[in-house]
């Protein structure tokens, strides 16, 4: 069988099933009796509705209600909550407006949700819901952020002037502004991080199932954490006790941080289903899901370094706006100030940092976290600025970096901008990505491309993130709703196989495989002999599910104290079958034995006793051998690297061809490196999507332009070029695993490196700048406006 | 209601349908073969990829009546009767060509086409030219093409026997 441990890349073991076919996604789930529902949406981005007539609609054949937002109103359920409360530099709390889960008086997106049709099938639903009138009155909208806070822009909220939702600060700006004064030089960027759609491959899908017998709701639906969703909709919205609501996400096709939040049609289908009394089923149409799920970045900042003569940070000065969209969504304040601004330090030893963020409203779909979650944010603005530096000063762009970066001693470092790094070794990963990536001969390559009539570029981010989302005092303070620990209850059989129950969610991480290996590391058990149950909240205590890269950092921490629990218990049986002190008894290998000699039990043989208590210290120990943690962190972790990307444009069309990417990250502790790979594969590409191709486009009146597949560029397998993926790892000091996480790094480190290199393939048209994505179209203007500038140089 | 009749997986089926009935709602709804997944509305992500008569398709983009007379092969039934996995799903298996698995079902019948109407070999510009009509969010693409690649001679030599 091989090694099956941590470190081992073993093969996947929920595969069979997706291979085959046999996977059990939502919409595959039919529940007898079913209803179907169909959302009608706001056309428009901004509107008062004066009325709605659906009396055509609840007359057509197969419709059995409608709804719309007044009857929900009617029934005193309160509006999807927001997880997280950020202050005004004044102290004074952000505004949060009511986000009602169908629209009562007002429409604020394309999109926005209005009436639901439950009928008898998909089709009669949707036939129907377009006999549904309303009356609306246009009013005038504002999309883009530099719209939305200038003077006289349209309110996207009544009594929320200036669409303001909240004025945060970090860093002490006097102190700053006095760093700047007495500088050398100062560099200033402006720039924007593009407005991205997370698009996962599977659509949301909801539903919704009432028991007439015991009063007891069931919910299906494609989340990362169907305990988050239970205690959000049942306490918050729908007012059902946890003990009468189960949420069941069972195989989820992706995430990315779009299935995190609480949506509104999970909460009209659980509801939908006790008034019809019968099951309602939902799924977005993928132009639904367009206008419906959580956007995610959307940012425009201003960025200025100060340096000394030698290119040293002396101190970093922000403002940033960012777009809320027209609601709160779940995580969505959290995202460009704890998430983003606290990284700001970067790889850097930048002494000083001040930022300012304005969250604003727009009448676009709500905007929250999607892969990475404001540290791309970060990254993007950091790497980006630093090449600014390089390029107005003349300077190289890695020893510039190397210059500036944290010490391998100074660890933990305390950065001006909150957080404490326990550990990273930056010099390492730049250097062997340097190598990897054949940094030293590209000047050569470069000069090849020419003859054939290229631009070749190379481009490079040092970066790192924070994520093993997170302490809950420190989340606490900082305005978090809810505490971000993780609970494993591990349960040996009494033939000695064991079960995890997990709070975290696999959506395509492969934790039935890897948190299994956790288990035949820790108690020798065989992988075929361990099974890893999540995503039901019948079976799983609690959890707070999976996003932010926490599942091994802390939802496999939890893992390791549980099942320190059942060794200690363990040891206490094994002396008592070995008629020896507990004191003496050793575990390793699924095998207890006393010290010094050959006498041992197996896990096996001591889990049996425990069931069947015959020869037992019954008066000192309960019966069984099943036992759960809870793990709250110490700190966030600290994974990151070094991404190098190479491109080659076709000046002729502007078409940038990626030709080489390579990265070197740091993520502590492996437990399955192909998976890891297989991570930051899949986050590079992401990366890449965002750098070249991917924009969610509003013209000015807020109507959303790319609302398909068909104007919205997904990265196909002919984009994305061959990647080089390797790891250097540092162990995380505060975890029980020493492991960072890894599923965010490749979308955080790989946009910059990209931009940084189209920008270098570029340099001979005196470009210094560009935003993302950099399309043909954008590249061919950049080339053809230059080119008479050079023709008269 | 209209009928239609077709072989799937080696079973025939008459089922009654709408004219609008798409090929991929007969699978997933009537017939119950729910591991055809539908991704998008504009034909674009590939995830409803089927084989009719042995080539390829995009059952979205089908209507169920457009399927009266041919032989269907869904996912479901491309691993043999006693469960032996084909190549190109063990080579999936084994390059970690999936993740959520929600693509994959379109993306393996997708590249069995590939590999099977390539028999002299593909290069891997073919192999990700060939992909065009397949999304996928969670890989990045890059152990796709190695298992494609690692299935060809596997499927080609089975093929030669």
């Amino acid at each position: 069988m091989g090694f099956e441990g941590i470190g081992a890349s073993v093969r996947r073991k929920e595969d069979v099933r997706f291979l085959s076919g046999r996977g059990n996604y939502t919409d595959d789930i039919n529940r007898p009796g079913q209803l179907h529902a169909y959302i009608k949406r706001a056309d428009r981005p901004h509107a008062r509705i004066n009325g709605i007539d659906t009396a055509a609609a609840a007359k057509a054949p197969g419709v059995v209600r409608v709804f719309i937002g007044t009857d929900i109103a009617a029934e005193n359920i309160g509006g999807i909550p927001c997880g997280w409360q950020i202050h005004n530099k004044d102290g004074s709390p952000m505004a949060e407006p009511m986000h009602p889960v169908l629209a009562v008086g007002k429409v604020r997106h394309v999109g926005d949700p209005v009436a639901v049709v439950i009928a008898d099938s998909r089709q009669a639903a949707k036939n129907a819901a377009e006999l549904i009138e309303i009356d609306y009155t246009d009013l005038p909208a504002v999309a883009n952020l530099t719209d939305a806070v200038a003077p006289g822009a349209p309110e996207v909220h009544d009594g929320v002037a200036g669409n303001l939702c909240y004025d945060w600060v970090i860093g002490d700006k006097a102190v700053v502004d006095g760093v700047f004064a007495n500088a050398h030089r100062v560099v200033k960027l402006e720039l924007t991080n593009n407005r991205l759609i997370p698009n996962a491959m599977e659509p949301r899908s909801a539903i919704g199932d009432y028991d007439t017998s015991s009063g007891d709701y069931t919910l299906y639906t494609t989340s990362q954490n169907p305990h988050v969703i239970r205690l959000l909709m049942g306490a918050f919205v729908l007012h059902i006790p946890e003990n009468k609501l189960r949420v069941v996400a069972p195989d989820v096709g992706g995430g990315f941080g779009s299935k995190i939040y609480h949506y509104a049609e999970e909460a009209i289908v659980t509801w939908a289903a006790g008034k019809v009394r019968r099951p309602v089923k939902w799924t977005a149409e993928r132009s639904e899901s367009f206008m419906s799920d959580a956007h995610g970045r959307d940012h425009v900042s201003t960025a200025e370094m100060a340096i000394d003569a030698d290119g040293v940070f002396l101190g970093l000065r922000i403002t940033t706006l960012a777009n809320m969209g027209a609601y709160l969504s779940t995580f969505a304040p959290a995202v460009p100030t704890y998430l983003y601004a606290t990284l700001l330090a970067g790889v850097y030893k930048t002494p000083v940092i001040y930022c300012n963020v304005k969250a604003v409203f727009t009448n676009t779909v709500p905007v929250d976290a999607y892969r990475g979650a404001g540290r791309p944010e970060a990254t993007y603005l950091l790497e980006r600025l630093v090449d600014a530096i390089a390029y107005d000063t003349g300077m190289d762009k890695v020893e510039l970096r190397r210059r500036n970066f944290i010490p391998a001693d100074a660890f933990p470092y305390q950065t001006p901008v909150a957080l404490q790094y326990d550990s990273g070794d930056y010099q390492t990963t730049l250097k062997v990505a340097l190598q990897n990536a054949g940094w030293e001969g590209f000047e050569g390559r470069r000069a090849e491309a020419k003859k054939r009539g290229k631009l070749r570029g190379i481009g490079i981010s040092t970066y790192l993130e924070a994520c093993g989302i997170a302490p809950s005092a420190v989340v606490g303070s900082l305005g978090a709703r809810a505490g971000l620990y993780e609970v494993a209850n591990i349960r040996v059989h009494p033939t000695g196989s064991v079960t995890v129950f997990t709070g975290t969610h696999s959506h395509g991480q492969g934790h039935e495989t890897t948190l299994a290996q956790l288990v035949v590391d820790q108690l020798g058990v065989p992988l075929d002999q361990v099974e890893v149950v999540h995503g039901d909240t019948a079976k799983i205590p609690f959890g707070m599910g999976t996003y932010g890269s926490r599942s091994l950092a802390v939802g496999g921490s939890a893992m390791v104290k549980a099942m320190d629990k059942i060794i200690a218990k363990g040891k206490k049986i094994a002396a008592h079958l070995l008629e020896a002190s507990v004191q003496d008894i050793e575990f390793k290998d699924n095998t207890f034995t006393v010290a010094g000699t050959d006498r041992s039990k197996t896990l096996t043989d001591v889990s049996l006793a425990a069931y069947v208590p015959h020869n037992y210290p019954i008066e000192e120990l309960e019966p069984g051998l099943d036992e759960t943690a809870f793990y709250d962190p110490k700190n966030f972790t600290f994974p990151g690297g070094c991404h190098i990307a190479e491109v080659e444009i076709d000046p002729e069309t502007g078409v940038v061809e990626m030709v080489n990417f390579t990265a070197v990250d740091d993520v502590g502790r492996v437990v399955n490196p192909m998976i890891v790979e297989g991570q930051v594969q899949g986050g590079v590409a992401q990366g890449i999507g965002q750098a070249l191709f991917e924009s969610a486009i509003y013209d000015p009146d807020g109507q959303l332009l790319s609302g398909s597949f068909m104007d919205y560029t997904m990265p196909r397998a002919n984009d994305i070029p061959p990647l080089s993926v390797a790891t250097e790892n540092t162990m995380c000091t505060h975890n029980p695993l020493g492991s960072k996480g890894c599923g965010e790094v490749g979308a955080i480190g790989s946009p910059p490196a990209v931009i940084n290199a189209v920008v270098d393939a570029l340099k001979e048209y005196g470009v210094r700048h560009l935003d993302m994505p950099a399309t043909a179209g954008k590249i061919w203007s950049i080339i053809q406006s230059a080119q008479p500038r050079m023709a008269a140089e | 209601m209209p009928q239609v009749t077709l072989t799937v997986n080696g079973q025939q089926h008459t089922v009654e349908v709408e004219g609008r009935t798409l090929l991929v709602e007969l699978l997933r709804e009537k017939l119950g073969l729910t591991g055809t997944h539908v991704g998008c509305d504009t034909s674009q992500c590939g995830a409803c990829v089927v084989h009719i008569d042995g080539l390829s398709v995009k059952s979205c983009t089908q209507l169920a009546l457009q399927a009266d007379g041919t032989s269907i092969t869904t996912i479901e039934g491309l691993a043999a009767a006693d469960g032996t996995l084909h190549p190109m799903q063990e080579m999936f298996r084994e390059h970690h060509a999936l993740q959520c698995g929600f693509c994959t079902p379109g993306m393996v019948m997708t590249a069995v086409d590939l590999v099977q109407s390539h028999p002299h070999g593909l290069t891997e510009k073919e192999i990700r030219e060939g992909l065009e009509g397949n999304l996928c969010r969670c890989t990045g693409y890059h152990n796709i093409v190695k298992a494609i690649a690692a299935a060809h001679p596997l499927m080609h030599a089975e093929a030669a026997e």
